[in-house]
């Protein structure tokens, strides 16, 4: 059993908070993970991503392979496209639909909607809306997480497990936001 | 012992708190920066009183570690490769001095320049001097060899090099822990030349160095992190994988077994035996190594040039240049590769860029009015979150060259008659290398505008403090900047008209100037708003 993950998004936008979340799921499992990280110049507002590998196995490489992720998890819509040659022909691609405009021309919209619906396997929520609406505007990110967790083969009690040990020091009005968020996302 | 999750940097900075070490010295610097920032956080390390504050710049701290290890301690200067560069002086000697206490220099890489301004491989520097280097392919090697490269030095009374990449460094895996050793007590070199490169001195370390060789060769084939498997059945090639290589190498062997002999390298120098023996035994070799082909280059040289083939970066068989990974690997193997979807054209780029707010940008577009006169090409800059400032909107610097060098490049412009020669430098790079290029510009009375860019902190590498915080003035008075043109302004948008007008009265007068825009950084003010 093997899940190989590219979290994507902009500096700033919370995807190591899902790969950690994820990842403490996984060794609660006895599982086996690698987590390669951007950290340095990118983080200031440029394209960041993560690879998220777990299994079973030792994993090997901290790179998974182009062609070979089971799934790109995205908060951002372009920023999901740009990962494009990791993902495997059967492989998910789980986005939010919000664009985060730092760049001088965005492009259309439509047509970035378009491209990630091109992909057979496709995910495609209003994140910020969904956490808004459940009152944990913060916790877009978590809502994304909930979208993919089935994907991934995760039980909802074992991530909201995580949730809780993780954000435990936040306090519990934290946690529960972010429980909301989790719910929500999973309902779509 | 329990079981940590850590990045490659922290694994290695758990691995010498464990190992005993007593100090970290080091300046910040990406991918290297979150050794010290995890001991800095070490509830650990602090009680046991470690040493790990920031050091001026990677000679001073490098220099530090020395004086730890004379003192009988074990210590550790952390670096990016690039600060190997300033720290080359101390390093290339402490070979002849050696360790008394355990040293052990860490030097992380960064292959493919993701924060960097070249992509040197620190091994160099490592044969250069002649010294061991380890090379960990993994978190938990990165943890182990702490414990092993301090026995290493002090065993050989050497200092050891330990490389890592951008890759490992900014990984995070789970590390298993060892029971911790207890701190070196103080004790003197019992040899009073062993620090005393005279002349005379030097000579005997240098023939001492060399005689040490062999042995150092020695470990390396018995090293526990090298591993040699001459018993695959396909002789047709054999692989020298170096460090995190051969993880991708067995990336691509997962589901069967790797068919050709192997030896994966992570403690240098070459074992050379074992190296002459896969060579005898395979019709062809193919060396995967992270950054310059400096294994390749070594083993190949011109009597093996048209005898049997040796692939690798200078053959073209993997890219000259560029961070590895699985792919580039089974291509170089002929395996079939694997490569998902084109990334759609409409994809735009979106590279880093100054925060919305930041007070550089006061800064800049001040000083883009004030030299719109005289066109682009006036502006010396350096490294930096204000190197930005060479991107769109801004278009306002016009060179970064290497930590210090806005300074003197704008003096050696000035001397040469260029004018106006402005330096754009951060606080912090200010306290790293610009007082001596501001001292010859005083000495010299240069005919240059300084400008300090005070954010009260290091802020390109997340946020660190430095050593000249809040005495930025006093410093350049000491060296001897007259008072009245050391001007200081707040940039914000509101204060553009009287920021324009300092500027353009600093670049009327013939002297040297400095000019202090002072503003935090607007990430360090959330992030203190955040702990309130």
């Amino acid at each position: 059993m093997k899940k190989d993950i590219i979290l994507a998004g902009v500096g700033g936008q919370g995807i190591l908070t899902i790969a950690t979340i994820i990842g403490y799921a996984a060794i609660k499992r006895g599982w086996n993970l690698k987590q390669a990280e951007v950290h340095g110049m990118s983080q200031r507002g440029g394209d960041v991503q993560s690879h998220l590998r777990l299994s079973d196995k030792p994993v090997q490489s901290d790179l998974i392979p182009l062609g070979q992720a089971d799934m790109i998890l995205s908060v951002e819509p372009m920023e999901a496209l740009r990962y494009l040659p990791y993902l495997a022909s059967d492989g998910w691609i789980i986005s939010n639909k919000t664009p985060f405009k730092n760049i001088a021309v965005y492009p259309d919209i439509e047509a970035i909607y378009h491209e990630i619906e091109g992909v057979d396997n496709h995910v495609l929520i209003d994140a910020d809306t969904i956490a808004k609406d459940v009152k944990a505007s913060r916790a877009m990110n978590i809502v994304m997480l909930g979208a993919a967790i089935s994907h991934l083969g995760f039980e909802e009690a074992e991530i909201a497990e995580a949730i809780r040990a993780i954000f435990a020091s936040k306090g519990e009005a934290i946690v529960e936001a972010n429980i909301r968020a989790l719910q929500a996302g999973i309902a779509v | 012992m329990e079981k940590l999750m850590l990045l490659g940097d922290e694994a290695l900075a758990q691995g010498a708190l464990d190992a005993g070490i007593s100090g970290f010295y080091a300046y910040p610097g990406t991918p290297s920066t979150e050794i010290v920032e995890y001991v800095q956080h070490s509830k650990e390390a602090a009680a046991a009183g470690i040493h790990r504050t920031w050091s001026s710049n990677e000679k001073t701290a490098l220099e530090s570690a020395i004086g730890m290890s004379y003192a009988g301690k074990r210590a550790m200067a952390t670096m990016k490769h690039v600060g190997l560069n300033v720290a080359a002086d101390p390093f290339m000697n402490s070979a002849f001095t050696g360790a008394n206490g355990g040293l052990i220099i860490t030097v992380a890489d960064d292959p493919s320049m993701h924060s960097s301004q070249n992509e040197q491989d620190s091994r160099f520097y490592g044969k250069f001097a002649m010294i061991p280097i380890l090379e960990p392919s993994s978190q938990q090697e990165c943890y182990d060899m702490a414990f092993y490269g301090f026995e290493l030095s002090e065993k050989y009374q050497i200092p050891v090099m330990l490389r890592l990449t951008t890759r490992l460094s900014h990984s995070r895996s789970a590390v298993l822990r060892r029971n911790p050793l207890a701190q070196n007590q103080l004790h003197k070199p019992t040899d009073q030349f062993q620090f005393m490169l005279l002349p005379a001195v030097a000579r005997k370390k240098y023939k001492n160095l060399i005689a040490m060789q062999d042995k150092y060769i020695t470990e390396a084939q018995n090293s526990p992190f090298n591993k040699f498997n001459f018993d695959a059945p396909d002789k047709s090639l054999g692989i020298i994988a170096c460090g995190l290589a051969y993880n991708y190498l067995m990336e691509n062997f997962q589901e069967k077994p790797l068919p050709h002999p192997v030896i994966k390298i992570s403690q240098y120098p070459l074992p050379t035996a074992e190296i002459h023996k896969l060579y005898e035994m395979c019709d062809a070799l193919l060396v995967l190594e992270e950054g310059m082909p400096v294994v390749e280059d070594s083993i190949k040289g011109f009597a093996f040039m048209g005898i049997k083939p040796i692939k690798g970066r200078l053959d073209g068989t993997l890219s000259r240049d560029g961070e590895l990974n699985p792919n580039k690997v089974a291509q170089a193997l002929g395996l079939s590769d694997t490569y998902g979807k084109d990334v759609p054209s409409i994809v735009a780029g979106r590279p880093p860029m100054l925060c919305v707010g930041c007070p550089h940008s006061d800064s800049y577009n001040a000083l883009n009015e004030a030299l719109s006169e005289y066109g682009r090409g006036h502006v010396f800059s350096d490294i930096g979150c204000y190197t930005l400032g060479f991107l769109p909107p801004y278009n306002a610097i016009d060179s970064c060259v290497d930590m210090g060098a806005s300074i003197t490049m704008a003096k050696g412009a000035a001397d040469a008659g260029h004018y106006p020669a402005v330096a754009v430098i951060g606080d912090s790079t200010f306290a790293h290398s610009g007082l001596t290029g501001l001292l010859d510009c005083v000495f010299d009375k240069s005919n240059v505008v300084i400008v300090i860019l005070d954010n009260a902190t290091t802020g390109m590498t997340g946020g660190q403090d430095y050593t000249a915080a809040g005495k930025l003035e006093d410093i350049c008075k000491g060296l001897g900047v007259a008072e009245d043109h050391i001007r200081v302004f707040v940039p914000f948008k509101k204060n553009h008209e009287e920021m324009v007008q300092v500027f353009r009265e600093e670049l009327a007068y013939e002297g040297v100037s400095v000019i202090i825009p002072r503003r935090e950084c607007l990430q360090i003010l959330k992030r203190k708003n955040r702990m309130e």
